[in-house]
C-alpha cells in the first residue's frame, strides 16, 4: 500500500469535516466535524510517521497530544453548546450569532 | 550688485571687524524674548504688572538699533555682518544655522519696528491700562516684537519662515486679546488662517529655492542668482510661490481680507501689528531676496500687477468705512500695495523707502485713532465729530499724520510715495533700465496717481468727520494722558522729517545706502511728476473738505448707486471666502466623511456567525497554499 | 561593562517586576499598590536616563548597549537587545511618559477604582512597549509587541467610558489581525534567511538586513504583510477607524500612552524592520505608502472639522500627524526619516500632553463634548486654558515648539525624495500636505475657540467641583511642557541622536 492512499483518506476525512463544520446548523454536529478534521489530521502524521521512519516516532507522539488536546476541546465545546441551549433553548448556530456589534 | 559682492567678500567679517555693535547685533531680537520668559512666570510680581520689563527690553534694543544705524551710516554703510552657528545637522551633509545677516535694510527695519514697538508699549501704558490681561498683552507684545526683529534679521529661509510664523501667531493671539467676544475670535482665526494660506506657498517656495541651490541661507542663495546658477524656470517658480505669502502677511489680493476684520484687535495692537511692522513682512521678504525676484520680469510683473490692483480696489473700500479703524486698515492695505508696485517696477529702494516712512505715520494715525476711540468709546465715526476742541493733541498729531499720508509736501508720505510714481512712471517711460516691463511701470503709475487722490479724499473725510463739526456721540470726550499723547508727538515728528532722508538727489541719502538687491540708485524728482501728485492730492482733500465739512444728511457717496452697495458689501469677497470654501469644508466636506459611514461596508463581514468566519479562514488558507505551492 | 549590558534589561523588565509585586500584594493596600508602581516605573525612567548617559553620541549608527544571550535555541530565537539612535529616543519617550502617567495617577484613577489591577497593567503595558523598541530578535520584538495587546485592552474595557467594551474589542482584533500578517512576513524571512556566521536560518534583525529573501514577487508578499501589521499600528487611513474608538473610550492615562507610545511602534516597526530589510521592496511601495500619508493627513484634519466630542478630536488629530511622519519615512531620505523620528517624540509629547488636559477636563466637567464645556474655559479654568491653548498650538506646528520640526522637514524631505522615487508625485505630496496643515491650524483653533474663549457657560459658572490645574497635574504635566519648548527651540536634542543611525539607513536607498 503506497503512502497515497493513506493521505487520500485523510484529505476525504478532512473535507467530510470542513463540510460538518460550514453546512451543519446544528452545534453538536458541527463539533463532531472538528472532530473528523482533527482525527484527519491524526491519520496523516501516523502515515508520515510509518512511511518516513526517522526512528524517535514524533508523529505518534503529535497524535497523541491531538486526541487528548481534541477532548479537551469536546469537553469545553459541548459545555458551552450546553449552557447555550439552557439558555435560548436552542444549539442552531444560525441563530446564536452574538458575536457581533 | 555691490551689496551681494561685498556680501561676499566679507563672509567672513567677525565681530570685531563689524565693531562690537553691529557683531552683536543679534541681541536686539534676543532682549525681547528674554523680557517674555520674564514677564510671564514673574510678571505680576513687579509694580507695573510687567510692562516695565518689555519697555525696558524694548528700549535696550531700540537703542542697539539707533547705534547700529548711525555707525552704519556715518561709516558709508559698511558691510555686510553675517555671523551664524550651527542650530542642528539635518541628514548627512546639511544643517540648519541660526545666524544674522545685517545690512542696510536690516538695520533700517530694525530701527521702524524697534520704534515703533517701544512707543506702542508705552502708549499702552494708558491704552491698557486696567485690562485684565494686562501682564499676558506685554508678553505677547514681546513675543511679537522679538519675532519681528528675528524675521528681519534672519540670515537663512528657515529662521525667516520661523520668524514669520511667529509674528502670525502674535497676530493671532493679540487680535483675540478680547476674547470674550465672538467677533474678535472670529478676526484672529480668520487673520491666522487666511495668512497661513499665504504661507503654505511661501514654504513651498522655500523648498523650490532649497531644491535649487542647496541651501537655505540667504547670502548664498542670491550669489548663486547672481552667477546664474539657478534655472529661469526654477527662479520665477520659486518668486511667485514666495510671493503668496507676502500676499498673505501683506494683505493684498486676494487675501487681503483678513486686515480690516484684524482690527478688532487692541488698537496700540492694530498700529504696531497690523500697519507699521508685521504687514510689512512680505514687502521685506520681496525685498530680501529681491535678486530673486529680479530674475523673473514675469514675477516682478506678477508683484506690480498684483500691487496696482490692490492699491485701488483697497483704496475705494476705504471711502466707505464708517468705522475708523476699518478706513486705516484700508488704507494700510492700499499703502502695502504701493510697496509691493514699487518692487515690482523694480523700485526696490522706494518700496522700502514708502515702507519706513508709512510705518510713522501710519502708525501715528492708528494710535490717534486709538486716542479717539479711547475717549468716546467707539469705534464709528458716526458717533464722533468736533473731537478737535476735545482732544487738541491728538487732533493736531492726526491731522499731521492724514497730511502725510495724503501725500502733500514737505511730509513723509510725499517723499516715498512720489518716489515711487516717479519710478514707475520712468519704467513706463523706459527713461531706466528695468527688469519689468514698461506697460507694467505705466499701469502703475496712472493707478498710483488715482489711488493718490482717493487716499487724500478719504482721510480728508475721516478728518473731517472725526473731528470738524459737532459731537455726535455719548458722554463728554477727554483728551488722553500724557503716555499716549507722548508718542502720538514723537510718531508726528518723524513723519514730519523722515521723508527728508530720501530726498531726491542726496547722493547718501537713503536709497544710496540701504541698497535692495545690491542696487544703490539715488533717488530723482522730476518738476512737472511732483505738480502732478502734489495737484491730485490737493483735489482729494479738497474734495473730501467740500462733501464733509459740514456733516451731511446723507452720505454723498451714496449717489454711486449700485457701486456704493458693492464697496459697502466689500466685492462680495467674505461672502464668497465663507459660502465657497469655509462652510463647505468645514461643515459639508468635514461632516460627509467624519459620520460613521466608512463603517457600513465593513459591518457586513462582521455577520457574528461562526460558520461564515471558519469559511472565510478556509478560503484563506487554501489561497496561501496556493501561492506557496506557486513561489 | 555589567551596567552596559544589563541597563536595558532593567529598563524593560523593572515595570514587569513591578506588575509582579503589586499582583502579590494583598486586597486593599491601596498606597502600597501606587507606591510599587511609582517606584517600579521609575526604576525605569532611571534606567533610561543612564542609558542616555551611558550612550556614545560618536556612533549613533551603531546598536550600543547592547545584550545578546542564548533563549529559545531550537528555533535560534536570542534574547538580543539594544538601542541606536532611532531606537533610544523613543525608549526614552516611554520610560518618561508612563512614569509621568503613574504619578498622574497617584492621584486621579478613572472608575471603576480598583488601583491594583490598573496600575499592574499599566507596568505590563510599559515592559511591553519598552521591549518593542529595544528587541533586536524578531521572536523577542514580536512577543513584546502582542504583550502590549492584553493590558491595553483590559485598560480600556474595564477603565474606559462610554462603549468602551466595544472599543476595546475593535482594538484588540484589528491590532492582532495586522500583527497575524507581521508574523507571516517575519515567518518568511526567517525560513529565507541564512545567517553567515552559524548558517541556520536567523531571527537576528541586524543579520535579517543583509539578506535576500527570494524572488521579487515573494518579497513584496513579506512586505505587504509587514506593512499591514505597520500601518494598522500607526494608523493610517484606511486602517485608522479603531483609533477614535479607542482613544476615545480609553482613560485618560490608557490615552495618552497609546497615542503617545503605541502608535509609534508602528512607525518604528517601519524605520527597523520594513525599510532596512527589504530596501528594494520599500521604493516600489513608497509611492503608494506616501499617498496613503498624505489622505491620513488630509483625512484626519478633516475629521478633526467634524467632531463634537474632544477626545475623538484629538484621536484623529492623531491620524494627521502621524501621516506627516508616515510621509517623511516614505520620502527614504535621511532628512525625512529624521523627521519622522522627531515628529515621533514630539507628537508623543504634544499628544501625550493633549490627552491628558482632554482627561483632566473631562473628570472635571463629566462630559466630553465639545459645546457643552465650552465656551469660556480659559475664563473659569485660567490655567488648564492656557495649557490647552499652548498644547494645541504646538500641535498645530508652530515654530519654536515641538510639532513644528517634525512637518516641516517631512514636507522638505517629501520635497526631495530619495533616488529612485517620483520628484512630481512626491512634490505633489509636499503640496497637499502642506494643505493639511492649513487644515489643522484650523481646526485647533476652532476648537480653542468653542472650548477656550468667550463667556463661562451658565452652567457651570459656579460649579465649586470644577477647580484649576491640581498639584499633581503640575508635576505630571510640566516635564511634558518643559519638553515641547525645549525640543522646538533645541531640536538638535533629537536631531544629535538620530543622525547617525538615519544615514545608515537612508544608505540603503542611495
Amino acid at each position: 500500500m503506497s503512502l497515497a492512499w493513506v493521505l487520500t483518506l485523510g484529505a476525504l476525512l478532512f473535507s467530510l469535516g470542513i463540510y460538518g463544520v460550514l453546512a451543519r446548523r446544528n452545534a453538536v454536529l458541527v463539533l463532531m466535524g472538528i472532530e473528523l478534521m482533527l482525527n484527519a489530521v491524526n491519520v496523516n502524521l501516523i502515515a508520515f510517521d510509518a512511511w518516513i521512519r526517522q526512528g524517535n516516532a514524533t508523529g505518534q507522539i503529535f497524535a497523541l497530544f491531538i486526541i487528548t488536546v481534541a477532548a479537551a476541546e469536546v469537553g469545553v465545546g459541548l459545555a458551552i453548546v450546553l449552557l447555550v441551549f439552557r439558555r435560548r433553548e436552542t444549539i442552531n448556530v444560525d441563530e446564536v450569532n452574538l458575536l457581533k456589534w | 550688485m555691490v551689496a551681494v559682492l561685498l556680501a561676499h567678500e566679507e563672509a567672513h567679517a567677525t565681530a570685531q571687524a563689524a565693531g562690537f555693535f553691529a557683531g552683536n547685533a543679534w541681541l536686539i531680537p534676543a532682549l525681547p524674548f528674554v523680557a517674555v520668559g520674564v514677564i510671564v512666570f514673574f510678571g505680576k510680581r513687579f509694580r507695573g504688572k510687567g510692562a516695565e520689563v518689555g519697555i525696558a527690553a524694548t528700549s535696550i534694543s531700540w537703542l542697539l538699533s539707533v547705534i547700529i544705524l548711525v555707525t552704519r551710516y556715518v561709516g558709508g554703510g559698511g558691510p555686510v555682518v553675517l555671523r551664524s552657528v550651527r542650530w542642528f545637522p539635518l541628514g548627512r551633509d546639511l544643517g540648519l544655522g541660526l545666524g544674522m545677516r545685517l545690512d542696510g535694510l536690516t538695520s533700517i527695519m530694525f530701527v521702524v519696528v524697534t520704534t515703533v514697538s517701544l512707543l506702542v508699549q508705552i502708549y499702552s501704558l494708558g491704552y491698557m491700562h486696567g485690562d485684565r490681561r494686562y501682564t499676558w498683552y506685554y508678553a505677547a507684545l514681546n513675543i511679537f516684537t522679538g519675532s519681528m526683529l528675528n524675521l528681519v534679521i534672519a540670515d537663512n529661509l528657515m529662521q525667516l519662515l520661523i520668524g514669520w510664523e511667529l509674528v502670525g501667531i502674535c497676530s493671532y493671539l493679540l487680535i483675540g486679546h478680547w476674547w470674550e467676544e465672538k467677533p474678535n475670535s472670529d478676526a484672529a482665526i480668520k487673520a491666522f488662517i487666511t495668512t497661513k494660506t499665504g504661507d503654505i506657498p511661501f514654504l513651498i517656495g522655500v523648498f523650490v529655492l532649497f531644491a535649487a541651490a542647496r541651501t537655505f541661507n540667504i547670502t548664498e542663495i542670491i550669489h548663486q542668482v547672481e552667477d546664474g546658477n539657478l534655472s529661469h524656470v526654477t527662479l520665477t517658480a520659486a518668486a511667485i510661490l514666495l510671493f503668496g505669502g507676502a500676499i498673505g502677511k501683506s494683505a493684498q489680493f486676494p487675501l487681503h481680507v483678513w486686515l480690516p476684520d484684524a482690527m478688532a484687535g487692541p488698537t496700540p495692537v492694530s498700529a504696531l501689528i497690523h500697519a507699521a511692522t508685521m504687514v510689512t513682512a512680505g514687502v521685506f521678504l520681496v525685498a530680501r531676496l529681491f535678486p530673486v525676484f529680479e530674475a523673473s520680469p514675469q514675477a516682478l510683473n506678477e508683484v506690480a500687477l498684483i500691487g496696482a490692483f490692490t492699491m485701488l480696489l483697497a483704496a475705494l473700500l476705504a471711502m466707505v468705512q464708517d468705522d475708523i479703524k476699518r478706513v486705516l486698515a484700508y488704507s494700510t492695505v492700499s499703502q502695502l500695495a504701493y510697496m509691493m508696485a514699487a518692487l515690482g517696477v523694480g523700485a526696490g529702494n522706494a518700496g522700502i523707502f514708502h515702507l519706513f516712512t508709512h510705518a510713522w505715520f501710519k502708525a501715528l494715525l492708528f494710535l490717534g485713532a486709538g486716542s479717539v476711540i479711547h475717549a468716546v468709546h467707539s469705534n464709528n465715526m458716526s458717533e464722533m465729530g468736533g473731537l478737535r476742541k476735545f482732544m487738541p493733541h491728538t487732533y493736531r498729531t492726526f491731522l499731521i499724520g492724514s497730511v502725510a499720508l495724503a501725500g502733500i509736501p514737505p511730509l513723509a508720505g510725499f517723499w516715498s510715495k512720489d518716489e515711487i510714481l516717479t519710478e514707475a512712471f520712468r519704467v513706463g517711460a523706459r527713461t531706466i533700465p528695468a527688469h519689468g516691463s514698461p506697460v507694467v511701470g505705466s499701469i502703475v503709475y496712472g493707478v498710483g496717481i488715482v489711488t493718490a487722490f482717493l487716499t487724500a479724499f478719504y482721510m480728508s473725510r475721516a478728518v473731517h468727520l472725526t473731528f470738524q463739526g459737532e459731537y455726535r456721540g455719548h458722554g463728554r470726550p477727554h483728551e488722553s494722558p500724557a503716555t499716549m499723547t507722548g508718542p502720538l508727538w514723537v510718531l508726528a515728528g518723524l513723519s514730519l522729517v523722515a521723508g527728508f532722508a530720501g530726498f531726491p538727489g542726496w547722493q547718501k541719502g537713503f536709497g544710496a545706502w540701504v541698497g535692495v538687491g545690491g542696487e544703490t540708485r539715488v533717488p530723482e524728482a522730476h518738476l512737472l511728476l511732483i505738480a502732478v501728485s502734489v495737484v491730485v492730492a490737493l483735489a482729494g482733500i479738497g474734495l473730501g473738505r467740500a462733501l464733509y465739512a459740514r456733516v451731511p444728511a446723507r452720505d454723498p457717496l451714496l449717489r454711486l448707486g449700485w457701486f456704493h452697495t458693492l464697496l459697502v458689501n466689500k466685492y462680495y469677497l467674505d461672502e464668497f471666502y465663507m459660502r465657497g470654501i469655509v462652510r463647505p469644508i468645514r461643515d459639508r466636506v468635514s461632516a460627509a466623511i467624519g459620520t460613521r459611514k466608512g463603517g457600513g461596508i465593513l459591518r457586513y463581514l462582521q455577520s457574528g456567525d461562526v460558520q461564515r468566519y471558519a469559511a472565510a479562514l478556509f478560503a484563506g488558507v487554501a489561497i496561501l497554499a496556493f501561492l506557496f505551492t506557486k513561489f | 561593562m555589567m551596567l552596559d549590558e544589563w541597563v536595558l534589561t532593567v529598563a524593560v523588565f523593572a515595570p514587569l517586576a513591578g506588575a509582579g509585586v503589586i499582583a502579590a500584594l494583598p486586597k486593599g493596600r491601596e498606597a502600597a499598590v501606587k507606591m510599587s508602581a511609582l517606584v517600579a516605573s521609575g526604576v525605569a525612567l532611571v534606567a533610561g536616563v543612564i542609558a542616555l548617559a551611558r550612550f556614545d553620541f560618536g556612533s549613533t549608527g551603531e546598536m550600543q548597549l547592547g545584550i545578546d544571550k542564548g533563549w529559545i535555541d531550537s528555533i535560534g530565537a536570542r534574547y538580543h537587545m539594544g538601542v541606536d539612535g532611532i531606537a533610544l529616543p523613543l525608549l526614552l519617550l516611554t520610560v518618561l511618559l508612563t512614569f509621568l502617567c503613574v504619578l498622574y495617577s497617584q492621584r486621579i484613577m478613572p472608575k471603576p477604582h480598583k488601583p491594583k489591577g490598573f496600575f499592574a497593567l499599566i507596568l505590563l503595558l510599559e515592559t511591553g512597549m519598552a521591549g518593542t523598541f529595544t528587541a533586536l530578535d524578531l521572536v523577542l520584538f514580536f512577543v513584546f509587541w502582542e504583550l502590549v495587546l492584553v493590558p491595553m485592552y483590559f485598560l480600556i474595557a474595564v477603565w474606559g467610558s462610554e462603549r468602551k467594551e466595544y472599543s476595546a474589542i475593535k482594538f484588540f482584533l484589528y491590532t492582532l489581525f495586522g500583527s497575524v500578517f507581521m508574523l507571516l512576513g517575519f515567518l518568511a524571512m526567517y525560513f529565507r534567511s541564512v545567517d553567515p556566521a552559524t548558517g541556520k536560518h536567523t531571527f537576528d534583525m541586524l543579520v535579517l538586513q543583509h539578506q535576500a529573501f527570494g524572488s521579487p514577487a515573494f518579497e513584496h508578499m513579506i512586505f505587504l504583510g509587514l506593512f499591514l501589521g505597520f500601518a494598522i499600528k500607526v494608523p493610517m487611513w484606511p486602517f485608522h477607524t479603531w483609533l477614535p474608538d479607542a482613544h476615545g473610550d480609553a482613560p485618560t492615562v490608557g490615552s495618552v500612552l497609546l497615542a503617545g507610545i503605541l502608535l509609534k511602534m508602528g512607525t518604528y516597526g517601519f524605520i527597523r524592520i520594513a525599510l532596512p530589510m527589504l530596501p528594494e521592496r520599500a521604493v516600489e511601495w513608497a509611492p503608494y505608502i506616501g499617498a496613503l500619508a498624505v489622505i491620513s493627513i488630509l483625512y484626519g484634519a478633516l475629521n478633526c472639522l467634524a467632531q463634537k466630542d474632544i477626545k475623538r478630536l484629538i484621536a484623529f488629530s492623531s491620524v494627521g500627524h502621524m501621516g506627516f511622519v508616515m510621509l517623511g519615512i516614505a520620502t527614504l531620505t535621511d532628512v525625512g526619516i529624521n523627521a519622522a523620528v522627531f515628529g515621533m517624540v514630539a507628537h508623543g509629547i504634544i499628544t501625550g500632553m493633549l490627552f491628558f488636559l482632554a482627561g483632566s477636563v473631562y473628570e472635571r466637567y463629566h462630559t466630553r463634548v465639545i459645546d457643552d464645556i465650552g465656551p469660556g474655559m480659559l475664563l473659569k479654568l485660567p490655567r488648564m486654558g492656557a495649557i490647552l491653548a499652548f498644547s494645541a498650538i504646538a500641535s498645530l506646528g508652530l515654530p519654536g515648539l515641538a510639532g513644528f520640526w517634525g512637518e516641516v522637514l517631512a514636507l522638505l524631505a517629501a520635497f526631495n525624495p530619495a533616488r529612485g522615487l517620483s520628484s512630481p508625485l512626491f512634490r505633489a505630496y509636499a503640496v497637499l500636505g502642506g494643505v493639511g496643515t492649513i487644515l489643522t491650524a484650523g481646526y485647533f483653533l476652532w476648537l480653542l475657540q468653542r472650548l477656550n474663549l468667550g463667556q463661562v457657560r451658565e452652567r457651570w459658572a459656579n460649579d465649586p467641583h470644577i477647580d484649576d490645574v491640581r498639584p499633581v497635574e503640575v508635576a505630571a504635566w510640566s516635564p511634558l511642557l518643559v519638553g515641547i519648548l525645549a525640543l522646538g527651540v533645541y531640536p538638535r536634542a533629537v536631531l544629535e541622536m538620530t543622525g547617525g543611525a538615519v544615514s545608515k539607513l537612508a544608505g540603503f536607498f542611495s
